[in-house]
């Protein structure tokens, strides 16, 4: 803005410039608006289809009448999956393995990153090295249900929440914040006034990084809500399955019977392919509004993460 | 605790130490403590709370990384549970020879390869892009706005992301479709078609996550010394210019960066996605390496050759990462170590 105005004399100047170079900013700006414009319109427009659809009438959005508004709405879909236990009993299980997962990744990682950051712990190399190869070189999904299976863990919580608690990644960037946000000085300090490293630790460190600990509370419940893959290999109880095991089965194999849906009230197979329809609308809008609610508050933890990962480590 | 044991044990074993590190007495001010000088069990003996604090992560990195990576070898022996991973009868390579010599092998590899590396081509320059263009909006505001709009997708998971695309493309009640009779084309069943996986796979995936890669290369602009750009406008360098000579170059390390990540993942991202998008019809493209290991060896129970399979294929990965890092290295010094 600034600029332009000290530019502008030049304006005035004999020698104009050739009319490519004088047309390229407009043009861009005209071409960078335009594409911002349709970025925007193919990620919010399904989005905002799947919600109106999920409220309209299912033999209207089939015909493709359903476009920009909601037609001949209806809540029954809504109905439907509160009033469907396994869809009410999968949710409570996520629940559950969200909190316990997240509680247990943060946990470690917080204190394995935390240690990790101390150049005076002797090893810390070595350590660190350990956990870096875990990056590139992986046992296999075979070995590690194997694994599982051998630990007794085969369908527990356990083999839900436990495989993947420590993503090497985040580890990374909870040593980098921690090594960035407390001075040895800060802690040499504290060890002068006699407190060992737990007590710097607990009383000094995490009360010192909370932003960290949003973002990784963030990070995991995210990650854990979204888990479908170790619950499919894992779990084979149908009562323990979390939603997204729910949902798969009933928007990608279409099992809506099959898993427990009450279609007995359907007169006809049509009307059930309908209700099915309403029902997958429905159900993604519900699966997913824990997030979008949480959604504005996460995104700049999210934020900070993504840099700090990529572009500090 | 720990502080009269550190003093006692400074004094014994460094006698030549007049000021003991760790002042218990709180009367010692002096400079820095001269850790560096005690020796290694005496350090190690100090820090036992900070392995304490570690335990649960390293105990967690063996249990579930490292006992894997040493169950690995049953990828060359007959597994069976009673005799276990390291009693199991050895058959060396027959498994991989195996692998190797099916009629499946050459389609896997071919699948495998082709959906990532397409993938990787066509969805790795989108964030960049965008990045780029929305570097470019003058306001602050509308710039967060679009941000946020642009990396909303990436919090879905990914099972209601294939849900969604089986809505919208159905061949009977799908938008997509709709929308095609409606300019009088014939309709399409996407998720039945072979030919169509693939696109389907990546729209959705750049769909999903350039919006939140794209973030990455935003902060990277943002690090960007604004009086170059103020500079060369001084100079008459228009929008194009300034990007060309000054917003890409500035970025280039991280690109160099994250496309060597990208490719290093090469075998290895969205299996659980392609899993999900298999349908019966599709198979013929659909089948990669890793959703033929998770079937074979999970759901048919043939431990040894899938884990065989599996082993390959980190084998091709790891040896794509290393490749790739070292041009890196040749080529812009920027790489990963």
């Amino acid at each position: 803005m600034n600029m332009s105005s000290t530019l502008s004399p030049a304006k005035n100047s004999p020698r104009r410039e050739p009319f490519h170079r004088r047309m390229a900013d407009p043009l861009f700006g005209v071409v960078t608006y335009g594409l911002i414009a349709v970025a925007i319109v193919l990620i919010v427009y399904p989005l905002y289809f799947i919600v109106i659809a999920s409220i309209s009438d299912p033999s209207l959005v089939q015909q493709g009448k359903v476009v920009l508004f909601p037609r001949g709405i209806t809540f029954d879909g809504y109905l439907t999956i509160f009033g469907t236990s396994t869809i009410v009993r999968g949710f409570a299980n996520s629940v559950l393995y969200t909190v316990v997962g997240t509680a247990l990744s943060v946990t470690m990682i917080l204190t394995g990153a935390y240690a990790l950051s101390r150049k005076d712990m002797p090893g810390r190399n070595l350590f660190m090295i350990l956990f870096v190869i875990t990056m590139f070189f992986d046992g296999g999904m075979i070995a590690r249900y194997l694994v599982v299976k051998e630990l007794g863990m085969l369908n527990t919580m356990w083999a839900v929440v436990l495989p993947g608690a420590v993503g090497v990644w985040n580890l990374i960037i909870a040593r980098t914040f921690l090594q960035q946000n407390l001075s040895p000085e800060l802690r040499e300090a504290a060890q002068l006034d006699g407190a060992s490293d737990f007590r710097f630790f607990f009383g000094i460190a995490i009360p010192l990084s909370k932003p960290l600990i949003v973002l990784m509370v963030m990070i995991h419940l995210v990650a854990n809500w979204n888990a479908f893959f170790d619950a499919m290999i894992y779990l084979n109880d149908e009562s323990k399955y979390p939603l997204q095991l729910i949902l798969r089965n009933v928007l990608i194999q279409s099992q809506a019977s099959a898993s427990g849906m009450d279609m007995a009230s359907m007169d006809s197979t049509a009307a059930a392919q309908k209700m099915g329809e309403l029902l997958k609308y429905s159900m993604i809008v519900v699966s997913t509004i824990p997030l979008l609610i949480a959604f504005p508050f996460l995104q700049r933890h999210f934020i900070k993460g993504a840099t700090l990962g990529a572009l500090k480590s | 605790m720990s502080h009269s044991l550190t003093a006692t044990d400074v004094g014994t074993t460094s006698p030549t130490d007049s000021d003991p590190g760790a002042p218990p007495q709180g009367a010692s001010p002096g400079p820095p403590p001269p850790r560096a000088r005690k020796h290694l069990p005496t350090r190690i003996f100090q820090a036992w709370q900070l392995y304490v604090l570690l335990a649960p992560a390293l105990i967690y990195l063996v249990v579930f990384k490292y006992w894997p990576m040493y169950g690995a070898q049953i990828a060359f022996r007959d597994y069976n549970p009673v005799d276990g991973f390291f009693w199991s009868p050895w058959v060396g390579l027959d498994h991989f020879v195996a692998f190797v010599t099916s009629f499946q092998f050459e389609r896997l590899v071919a699948n495998t390869l082709t959906i990532n590396t397409v993938g990787l081509l066509v969805a790795f320059p989108v964030p960049i892009i965008l990045a780029l263009i929305v570097n470019q909006l003058p306001s602050e505001r509308f710039k967060r706005m679009t941000q946020t709009i642009l990396y909303a997708p990436s919090f879905i998971s990914v099972v209601v992301i294939v849900g969604m695309i089986h809505l919208l493309f159905s061949p009977s009640s799908g938008m997509v479709n709709h929308a095609i009779s409606l300019l009088g084309g014939e309709p399409i069943f996407f998720m039945g078609t072979p030919e169509w996986f693939r696109p389907l796979y990546i729209g959705s995936d750049i769909w999903q996550n350039a919006g939140f890669s794209m973030i990455i290369y935003l902060a990277a602009l943002t690090a960007i010394d604004p009086s170059l750009h103020e500079a060369a406008r001084m100079d008459g360098a228009n929008r194009f210019q300034r990007i060309r000579h000054i917003d890409i170059p500035g970025i280039l390390p991280v690109i160099t960066i994250l496309f060597i990540f990208a490719v290093g993942n090469i075998f290895n991202l969205g299996f659980e996605k392609v899993y999900l998008m298999q349908t019966d019809l599709n198979l013929p493209t659909s089948e990669v390496i890793n959703t033929y290991v998770y079937k074979t060896g999970l759901q048919n129970a043939q431990f040894s050759y899938s884990a065989a399979i599996g082993l390959f294929n980190s084998v091709l990965n790891l040896l794509l990462l290393l490749t790739f890092n070292w041009v890196a290295k040749k080529a812009n010094q920027s790489s990963l170590w």
